[in-house]
């Protein structure tokens, strides 16, 4: 049975409309052109590669449906479809820290050594190389066969693909010589060949490492890319209606409508936006605790939460965009299109869909792509000052906040920080170079 | 000129009465006075004979924001909002809720955050148009591209990470520098370095990007073809007319972030343990003190619009041709 939260549904309708806008461009030669150059340049094309792995992530992670368990446990477990190919993963849980690629612990305890002797040693992992009977010798090896396999897997597979497209193709390498098409196959090599290594090590290795509660930190990164994108991704929803509706009407109307929106985002803005925030989400938790019966499960009241985190971070971010609008909508009301669309006596509203809207598109979508960045990042921050997601949610920013705190350990548990902020790193670098790629093509100014 | 700095000053008023009217809202949806007086009473035994009268003291036994039992136009002014408000328009900040006084908190907190905010800005500024410029001289060959990718690349990483991997390294591996804390005095600099170091670095991704669309717009205009034209070399160009040129917007995007220096980074402040004025306000908004929350967002969107209001006639004054009405 399927059982999703309203982050899902959310997600999902937002993936949807972005396919329809993407048709809807698809058939618009002003649009169409734009993104052919997109697609031809060498980073936009390994960067747009990137991003797509990471939203098919976050979409496996967002369907969600009861787990059908043999054993009579209490609780039902809601899972997704990500966790079952995480299984072993997700599964194999020690009692707490062990360092990447480990076979023991990372703290001692009391254990019988091979004298039998009783003293304190590194107990051995419940699962961390527990196929291996002398792991100190046969681990590299080990290690380096499985890398072997998984990689050579993958390499099989992508020339697989390749022998596909070549019979397609009338037996010919043409489709190779566009540069588009080539940056994306060798990206999806490299994609193929990371997916084979983890499948083929994760099942007896903790690649990653595991955290306090013995938890496989790989897990946590993966299951932590969707609440990043949702972060990104609904918030641009929340704060796009308002920015172009309010921007756009400053601009054309000017007079006392300007007055009212420009006094509203001057005072938005000259608050500091982390008082919002915390406000807002104070707030939620207080009347979450007033109304326990609305949020049966943790994960409702996570989710209730990140939705609302995402709302208020809408709410605070709109004021940029809307003064951009505004400022392009004031030139774009004085051209000569414009007036003769009013003298023709096309009302007002019109006039703003069909004229002015279309000119300002390329400002939003550079926005978009831009802020998308800088919201993934937010997210950590706010988690360290605890106005972030739930606790209890997957997250980089979650993550970082609670390995922050075993810095002082010695010696140093590194893994999770690094986890968190490698996985974090890729995706705004592919973002941030995505933006950079959509707005060479967009600017009317680059257009050379 | 004069007109139009009044009338944006006048501006000002309106502002300040709507972030103070949304910051009032904000806090008192949260919690309600009974739970402000618990909280600074710090039990949970606390009798209902004592909040009253810490409410008493403090002047929260008001209603919130109308008056139902007086008369006329007291109906309005004889409550949490009017009373806690009315004072800040004329600079009078009150004490805190637990009894200090906060202009002389701010008074004494501002230094800190300027020791940080200063250098941070000034060797920011100077190392970014440093790199800017060298991306520009090398314009076309590899070395631009592979140095705007590596601004990106310094963008992408997070700003948590950039402190972590600083206290980490220099602070407790190399022990060069206090891990955090800070004294004052003289001896402040060495608890000062790393937070500066940290904020350079961390800017210099988008700063140097930023700088380098400024001078590639002014390298563009006509003028720098003829300068070139007439025979200077590269390097004279680049100092001597794009750099010149450049610098409006440059000055002008640092004037307005030049009063809210005042204010301190949130992040940095609480990671470094240092006492400014950014620490001040998390503090205050764990510890649910709405005076201090109250003064500190008044004081903050009053910087922001004197910024914007700098912003405007540094133009007139660097760049002639922009004229105000």
């Amino acid at each position: 049975m399927l059982m999703p939260l309203w982050t899902d549904m959310a997600f999902f309708i937002l993936m949807l409309g972005g396919l329809y806008l993407g048709w809807r461009s698809s058939k618009r030669e002003h649009l169409r052109r734009p993104w052919k150059r997109v697609f031809k340049d060498t980073v936009g094309v390994v960067s747009l590669t990137v991003l797509l792995v990471f939203i098919l992530i976050g979409l496996l992670d967002s369907i969600r449906f009861q787990q059908v368990t043999n054993t009579q446990s209490s609780q039902q477990d809601v899972i997704s479809l990500l966790d079952v190919v995480l299984t072993p993963m997700r599964t194999q849980v020690e009692k707490t820290y062990s360092a990447p690629f480990s076979h023991t612990a990372y703290a001692k305890e009391m254990g019988v050594d091979k004298e039998g002797v009783a003293k304190r040693i590194y107990p051995r992992l419940k699962y961390g190389a527990a196929h291996l009977n002398n792991p100190v010798t046969d681990k590299f090896a080990d290690i380096l066969k499985k890398l072997m396999a998984g990689t050579g897997f993958s390499l099989l597979v992508w020339l697989g693909l390749m022998f596909i497209l070549w019979g397609f193709n009338k037996r010919s390498f043409k489709f190779v010589q566009s540069k588009g098409t080539k940056s994306f196959l060798f990206t999806l090599l490299g994609v193929l060949m990371i997916v084979g290594a983890i499948a083929s090590l994760s099942p007896f290795y903790h690649v990653l490492g595991t955290d306090k509660v013995g938890e496989d930190v790989l897990y946590q990164a993966i299951k932590s890319i969707r609440t990043g994108l949702v972060i990104g991704s609904l918030t641009t929803i929340v704060m796009l209606p308002i920015a172009i509706s309010l921007g756009l009407m400053a601009g054309f109307f000017r007079g006392w409508v300007d007055d009212i929106i420009q006094y509203l985002y001057t005072t938005l803005s000259s608050i500091p936006g982390v008082l919002l925030i915390a406000a807002a989400i104070l707030m939620a938790q207080v009347y979450m605790a007033n109304n326990p019966e609305l949020f049966t499960t943790v994960e409702d009241r996570a989710d209730m939460r990140l939705l609302l985190l995402c709302i208020i971070l809408g709410i605070t971010s709109w004021t940029g965009l809307c003064r951009l609008l505004r400022a392009e909508t004031l030139k774009i009301r004085e051209m000569d299109y414009v007036l003769a669309a009013r003298a023709l006596g096309v009302g007002p509203i019109k006039i703003l869909k069909r004229h002015v809207l279309p000119n300002v598109m390329h400002l939003v979508m550079i926005t978009i792509a831009l802020d998308f960045s800088g919201l993934v990042l937010a997210e950590a921050v706010l988690s360290y000052i605890n106005i972030g997601v739930d606790p209890s949610t997957y997250s980089w920013g979650n993550m970082i906040n609670t390995s922050r705190l075993e810095m002082a350990r010695e010696p140093i548990v590194w893994w999770s920080l690094l986890a968190a902020f490698s996985f974090m790193f890729v995706l705004v670098l592919a973002a941030n170079l995505f933006a950079d790629s959509v707005r060479d093509a967009f600017d009317p100014r680059s257009n050379t | 000129m004069i007109n139009y700095i009044i009338r944006r000053l006048l501006y000002v008023i309106p502002v300040l009465i709507g972030v103070n009217v949304l910051t009032f809202i904000l806090f008192f949806v949260v919690n309600s006075p009974d739970d402000m007086a618990r909280m600074q009473l710090g039990d949970k035994h606390v009798t209902q004979a004592s909040i009253d009268n810490w409410k008493q003291q403090r002047g929260y036994d008001l209603p919130l924001l109308w008056n139902e039992e007086s008369a006329g136009l007291s109906k309005a002014s004889n409550t949490i909002f009017f009373t806690k408000s009315v004072g800040l328009f004329v600079f009078d900040l009150g004490i805190s809720d637990n009894g200090r006084d906060i202009a002389s908190d701010i008074g004494q907190r501002m230094w800190p955050s300027l020791a940080i905010a200063i250098p941070s800005l000034i060797i920011g500024v100077l190392v970014n148009i440093t790199f800017s410029l060298l991306l520009i001289f090398y314009r076309g060959s590899f070395l631009e591209f592979a140095g705007v990718f590596f601004c990106i690349a310094l963008m992408s990483i997070s700003g948590l990470f950039y402190i972590i991997v600083g206290q980490l390294f220099v602070g407790k591996m190399l022990s060069l520098t206090p891990i955090s804390g800070y004294v004052p005095g003289l001896d402040a600099i060495k608890f000062i370095i790393l937070p500066v170091l940290i904020g350079v670095v961390s800017g210099l991704g988008s700063g140097v990007r930023w700088y380098r669309s400024l001078f590639l717009e002014e390298s563009a205009k006509d003028y720098v073809r003829t300068a070139k034209a007439k025979g200077l070399s590269d390097l004279q160009v680049l100092f001597k007319h794009v750099l010149k040129n450049a610098m409006i917007p440059i000055l002008t995007g640092i004037v307005v972030i030049l009063p809210l220096l005042f204010m301190g980074s949130l992040i940095t402040e609480s990671f470094f343990g240092i006492p400014g004025l950014g620490s001040y306000t998390i503090d205050a908004i764990t510890s649910q003190d709405f005076a201090i929350v109250r003064s500190m967002v008044f004081l903050g969107s009053f910087l922001y619009i004197i910024g914007l209001l700098l912003t405007d006639i540094s133009y007139t004054l660097v760049d002639p041709r922009v004229r105000l009405d």
